[in-house]
């Protein structure tokens, strides 16, 4: 009985992960279709924001939810203004151009952070269930998950803002005609696109060892979630974190970690030959 | 007399010329020691120190002399942490500036990529890096220790802390593939049992659904040779989860590359290993590596395994080149087969002639306070896995890497 709700929990965190590595680059890749391939450098150093701001004595939540989003998102804003704004529309010079940005990115923090592994602790106990122990921290990225999808859910679906945002992805004329400027609506967007990248990078910080080259371990698996999830950002992104989840972890448990992995890229493969549009292209239609 | 500029340059390179001239016939042809590393790219966190620790043996003996009465020349390359550069680099210290010695190499799959070009160029190779073992070849030498080595000491005393039930958790690559093949035979030797063994690519870096999987298993004991940066996950989530006080962790890896360090106290204490060298033996031969090295502008901080190795492996070939009168080839084997040993930071360390692996003190740890203190020394340890299936003295002609049966 125990391991069933350990086991449930460990789904559970593996689905909320998985949203919170996708959710920025659901927004700068499913709303405005740029392919950004510096996604995981972006929560890359959202974790180096944390741990310097950690470093400094500054409150580990203070740091992971406010500085290093705004610190990512205003790197994300100069990068708009630098490079991506004359990018729009042309889908594979976008993929070139953040190309080199991931590249430009590592090596930076190769330079200011050397090419050695770091990290905090986490900030939250373990928890018992039963006879077992589990990482309180797992229980935290699930809440703030949840949060985050009501959050995005809200400001997309409820206010005059997000209306405009969503308006302007499709149709940039006629929201120019309509008096509103799509370029600063642009900028808007993919400044919060980027802070939710680091935003995410922030909160698995202190899971894991951080190196400059850490991006590479998220990028495959964010494309694959948005990709696989289709038109719909929060519902694509749910139901495809959901499926993947749910089997990696299910063949983790059975078998091993590597069987997960593997088993995450066969259902990928088949999800896409059965539904190439991804998911809400099917099910879950003109929802959010 | 007027000169105008050419005749002065002229006269001028003359003078310079019949100035240098005598002085080439004086000194001594320098001894070429090449050196082949990565000192950039991913791998470079264990290249710098290899570096920095080969530049200081140079130093050392350049400073005492020279080698013979022969000052000793590096000639060094970074292969960038890229494979195909060792190849390319390897022809070049061969073939153009024709090395007596050539020290470097740091995965195995970069060893490989170079021992049979030594072999073949006759030129004298040393590994200086702690492996999987089972290279059997009498043009190299090999300083770091052997997974036999290791775990015949650590296994035992973490087995003695806790219990009779193992949990393994390896890296999924020829080094913790043979790890665990090791760990397990080591277990069974004293009466134990591995419940499980759980295999994690490189880039795993979640481990909760393990954790949970090991208490369902309920060992008293988890030995974890896991590798790198995603790597080092597990122990911080071990932490988190509360379990760290309740089963305890013996690793092989961990602190190789200071990994201690990066976790905090609350996460690395009381995990324990078993290595050749830590920051904190107290000798006077490791206080004096200490300051040379900050000396050379080093953080003293950054000395690991890898560097001390180098280290003694640089003043294992020169103590050869000693005895043999030369730095040729064979007689520098010769030498290096008698036997011979150097004392360096990590106490003594002698050429096992059979194998040409290193016997090395071994020392069982634990992690305290971000660092790794000597519980106790077990001196001279045997390289017995490759001891096992390799004998140079029987099969000079030997030319392989034996995956060794257990």
């Amino acid at each position: 009985m125990d391991l069933t709700v350990v086991i449930g929990i460990e789904i559970l965190y593996a689905v909320a992960s998985l949203a919170l590595i996708s959710v920025g680059l659901a927004v700068v890749f499913g709303m405005m279709k740029v392919i950004n391939l510096a996604h995981g450098e972006f929560m890359m150093m959202g974790g180096y924001a944390t741990i310097v701001s950690v470093n400094l004595g500054i409150n580990v939540f203070v740091a992971m939810l406010i500085i290093a989003p705004v610190v990512v998102g205003l790197i994300g804003l100069v990068v708009e203004r630098l490079v991506i704004r004359h990018l729009y529309g042309r889908l594979v010079d976008t993929m070139l151009a953040t190309w080199g940005l991931s590249l430009f990115f590592i090596g930076l923090a190769t330079i200011i952070f050397g090419n050695t592994t770091t990290g905090i602790s986490t900030p939250i106990p373990g928890v018992a269930i039963g006879n077992y122990q589990i990482n309180g921290y797992n229980l935290f990225i699930v809440v703030v998950s949840v949060l985050l999808m009501i959050a995005l859910y809200l400001v997309l679906g409820r206010t005059r803002l997000g209306l405009i945002a969503r308006g302007t992805m499709q149709r940039p004329d006629m929201a120019s005609s309509l008096g509103y400027s799509p370029e600063r609506i642009y900028m808007a967007t993919f400044f919060c696109g980027s802070a939710l990248s680091g935003l995410a990078g922030a909160i698995l910080a202190p899971l894991v060892g951080l190196v400059p080259t850490s991006g590479g371990a998220y990028i495959a698996k964010a494309f694959i979630t948005v990709i696989a999830g289709g038109p719909s950002l929060i519902a694509g992104l749910v139901s495809s974190a959901s499926v993947f989840g749910v089997i990696d972890q299910i063949f983790t448990f059975a078998l091993s970690p590597v069987i997960g992995e593997v088993a995450l890229l066969i259902a990928a493969v088949v999800l896409l030959r059965l539904l190439p549009q991804g998911i809400t292209a099917r099910f879950f239609r003109g929802r959010m | 007399m007027t000169f105008n500029r050419r005749q002065f340059l002229a006269a001028g390179t003359a003078m310079a010329g019949t100035g240098l001239m005598p002085r080439i016939g004086r000194a001594a042809e320098p001894i070429k020691l090449g050196s082949i590393l990565d000192t950039s790219g991913i791998f470079d966190a264990y290249g710098k120190p290899m570096d920095r620790a080969m530049r200081l043996a140079v130093a050392d003996l350049n400073d005492g002399g020279g080698l013979l009465d022969r000052p000793i020349e590096i000639r060094a390359y970074d292969t960038q942490s890229d494979m195909a550069l060792y190849a390319q680099y390897a022809q070049q210290l061969t073939r153009q500036d024709q090395v007596d010695v050539v020290h470097g190499g740091i995965l195995s799959a970069s060893r490989e990529a170079i021992r049979q070009t030594m072999r073949r160029s006759n030129t004298l190779y040393f590994y200086n890096v702690m492996y999987e073992g089972g290279v059997c070849d009498r043009n190299i030498f090999i300083n770091g220790v052997t997974p036999a080595q290791q775990v015949e000491v650590l296994i035992p005393h973490a087995m003695k802390q806790s219990g009779k039930k193992v949990y393994v958790l390896a890296a999924d690559y020829n080094y913790g593939q043979i790890m665990a093949r090791w760990i397990n035979k080591f277990v069974r030797d004293n009466g134990g049992e591995v419940v499980a063994t759980d295999f994690f690519p490189l880039d795993v870096a979640d481990f909760g659904s393990t954790i949970a999987k090991i208490q369902s298993a309920a060992p008293d004991l988890v030995v974890a040779p896991l590798v790198g940066g995603a790597h080092l996950s597990f122990f911080r989530q071990w932490a988190a989860s509360g379990m760290k006080d309740r089963i305890p962790l013996a690793s092989t890896t961990l602190g190789v590359g200071n990994e201690h360090k990066v976790l905090t106290a609350e996460e690395g204490d009381g995990i324990m290993v078993a290595y050749n060298y830590s920051q904190e033996i107290e000798s006077p031969e490791n206080d004096g590596f200490k300051a040379k090295w900050e000396a050379a502008g080093g953080n003293a901080g950054e000395i690991n395994e890898f560097a001390i190795s180098t280290y003694a492996g640089v003043m294992t070939w020169a103590e050869a080149v000693r005895q043999a009168g030369t730095a040729a080839h064979d007689p520098v084997v010769e030498a290096l087969e008698s036997g011979l040993s150097v004392d360096g930071p990590s106490g003594k360390i002698t050429v096992d002639p059979q194998t040409h692996h290193a016997i090395a003190d071994v020392r069982l740890m634990e992690i305290r306070d971000q660092k790794m203190q000597v519980l106790e020394t077990l001196p001279q340890r045997q390289p017995m896995d490759t001891q096992a299936v390799c004998d140079l003295g029987a099969n000079p002609g030997d030319n392989t890497q034996y995956e060794i049966d257990i």
